[in-house]
């Protein structure tokens, strides 16, 4: 069973419009990377020049925030969904 | 000759300057006057790739997905930009029109800014501090330094045809976005938590635009305010897709406490963190102050800028003090509702600027953020909100941990008007004794009461 990427609107131009892609990972970081392979180019938008993830850019795997997890070797189990979800600043 | 009242408060006798500023402020724009194209802001630039944008209604970069800032050509400040200048301008935010992102003859305001920068000798005897200042913004027109950042976001919507001006808001900015687009002929929309203080849906409903309550937190709010901003592009959202510009307005406090200290820098600023915005743009301030010649090369970078936070609500501080870049997301719980931010979009920002310039962020609780805006009422009669109990307690914990030194020229800022936040206070926002009215009521019961203080 893959996994589920779940793409942001602003990055499915990408993706030819598709706003969930399965892959077969077992970390976060590996999700992200078979994404890139599948519709190359959205990796320079996912992560900065070291390889880290973008400051801006969120992925949550069960609703979890993986800053908070481990991170790109957050583990993702079959059927889980990795969201990447922009957060686009706001706020007083 | 009509002298306002915000003129005889902040500047003593009215003079030739006072009235030319009256002219130039408040007016009714005609088209061609008001819409002057930028001058020196040059465009947007996203902080975290450089991709530059135009001046538009944008806040976001689409390809990194970072925050914009607004860019400007410091070096044409500087080579006609003078103090003289400065001090003929308007006496209000307005005066430092060169470095604010719009450049409009005829801004969308009611007077912000040029708020009293106190000396507070009897506060600074109570911390053990020497050279202390409050920069007191209780004094601006809805009583917050809202209306610093609004005056600037809604002169940017009317320059870009917006009509319609709204906001996610902890209270003030809802106060001072309805308040404005009163003034310039707008419509607003303001989203705050329904939890709020009285006095805050009170004032943001007075004016006659849309207040909506919702049934969340700020977070939430602002959440759902991002959409919104998606759905409705014909809506200018001060602190969304005018957010760039928005944040710009705090700059004036730098401007303005280095001015009023003679164009002297401070040696160390205490600012409230919500957003984190404010703290963020009062450090960029006193740079470009260095940057345009109007303080020596170095002295602008060198104000160390501390934090002040609500321990029910310390994401910032929290993450200074574990010495994280990470500023992890809090469920807010305080009684400082205009801080009660959890998930600060400039938090990582504000961060930087208080690491790199050798300051702190501290957090204080409720029963200490309560005792501060006593403390701070009977010794410089100074009347804060929560956000002012925050920043005054936070500032006693600095000075009695050695962060803030007493031979420092310190300036804290007191963001907010106390009567924003009466219901808080208690038992010490009601009369001390009630009495029949005879003078034999008074003697039994307040001479003794007298006599024990």
């Amino acid at each position: 069973m893959p996994v589920i990427v779940r793409v942001p609107t602003q990055l499915r131009q990408l993706t030819g419009g598709a706003g969930e892609v399965p892959v077969e990972a077992t970390t976060v970081g590996e999700a992200l990377r078979a994404l890139d392979e599948l519709y190359p180019g959205l990796a320079e938008r996912l992560f900065d020049g070291d390889g880290a993830l973008r400051r801006f850019v969120n992925v949550f795997v069960a609703d979890e925030d993986i800053r908070f997890a481990s991170g790109l070797e957050t583990p993702v189990a079959p059927t889980q969904t990795v969201s990447i979800v922009p957060a686009v600043a706001g706020g007083a | 000759m009509a002298v306002t009242y915000q003129e005889r408060l902040r500047d003593g006798p009215v003079d030739a300057a006072a009235t030319s500023a009256q002219r130039a402020r408040c007016q009714c724009p005609t088209d061609e006057e008001a819409h002057v194209e930028p001058v020196t802001a040059t465009a947007l630039t996203c902080r975290e790739c450089g991709r530059t944008f135009p001046l538009e209604a944008l806040h976001a970069c689409d390809f990194c997905f970072g925050p914009l800032e607004v860019a400007y050509d410091y070096e044409a400040v500087a080579a006609r930009l003078r103090r003289e200048e400065i001090a003929a301008g308007p006496r209000t935010m307005w005066r430092y029109r060169a470095l604010l992102p719009v450049d409009d003859v005829r801004p969308v305001e009611l007077g912000a800014g040029w708020t009293p920068l106190v000396r507070a000798d009897r506060l600074a005897a109570e911390l053990g501090l020497g050279e202390l200042w409050l920069k007191d913004d209780t004094a601006n027109p809805t009583g917050s330094f809202k209306d610093r950042v609004v005056s600037v976001a809604l002169t940017k919507a009317r320059q870009l045809g917006f009509k319609v001006a709204a906001c996610a808001s902890t209270g003030n900015l809802a106060a001072s976005v309805a308040a404005h687009a009163a003034r310039a002929g707008m419509t607003s929309v303001v989203l705050v938590p329904k939890d709020l203080e009285r006095a805050k849906i009170a004032m943001a409903a007075i004016y006659g635009g849309t207040v909506v309550a919702v049934d969340g937190s700020y977070d939430q709010v602002n959440r759902l305010c991002a959409e919104l901003a998606a759905e409705h592009e014909s809506w200018a959202f001060a602190n969304v897709n005018l957010r760039a510009y928005y944040a710009e307005g705090s700059k004036t406090l730098a401007f303005e406490i280095a001015e009023q200290l003679g164009w002297r820098a401070p040696d160390h600023v205490v600012v409230p963190v919500a957003s984190g915005s404010q703290l963020t743009k009062v450090a960029k301030g006193f740079r470009e102050l260095s940057a345009v010649g109007l303080l020596p090369a170095e002295e602008g970078a060198a104000v160390r800028v501390s934090g002040a936070q609500a321990a029910g609500c310390a994401p910032v501080a929290k993450a200074f003090d574990e010495g994280s870049d990470d500023v992890r997301p809090v469920r807010p719980s305080t009684i400082a509702k205009s801080l009660a931010i959890g998930d600060p979009a400039d938090g990582y920002y504000a961060l930087q600027a208080v690491r790199r310039s050798g300051g702190a962020v501290g957090s204080v609780g409720d029963d200490e953020i309560l005792d501060a805006i006593g403390l701070l009422a009977r010794t410089e009669g100074i009347f804060a909100e929560t956000a002012g109990g925050v920043t005054i307690a936070t500032l006693a914990k600095l000075a009695a941990a050695g962060v803030v030194r007493r031979d420092e020229r310190v300036v804290a800022i007191v963001s907010g008007h106390g009567l924003k936040t009466v219901e808080t206070l208690g038992a010490l926002a009601g009369p001390g004794v009630t009495v029949e009215p005879s003078l034999e009521a008074f003697e039994t019961a307040v001479e003794p009461v007298l006599t024990c203080r």
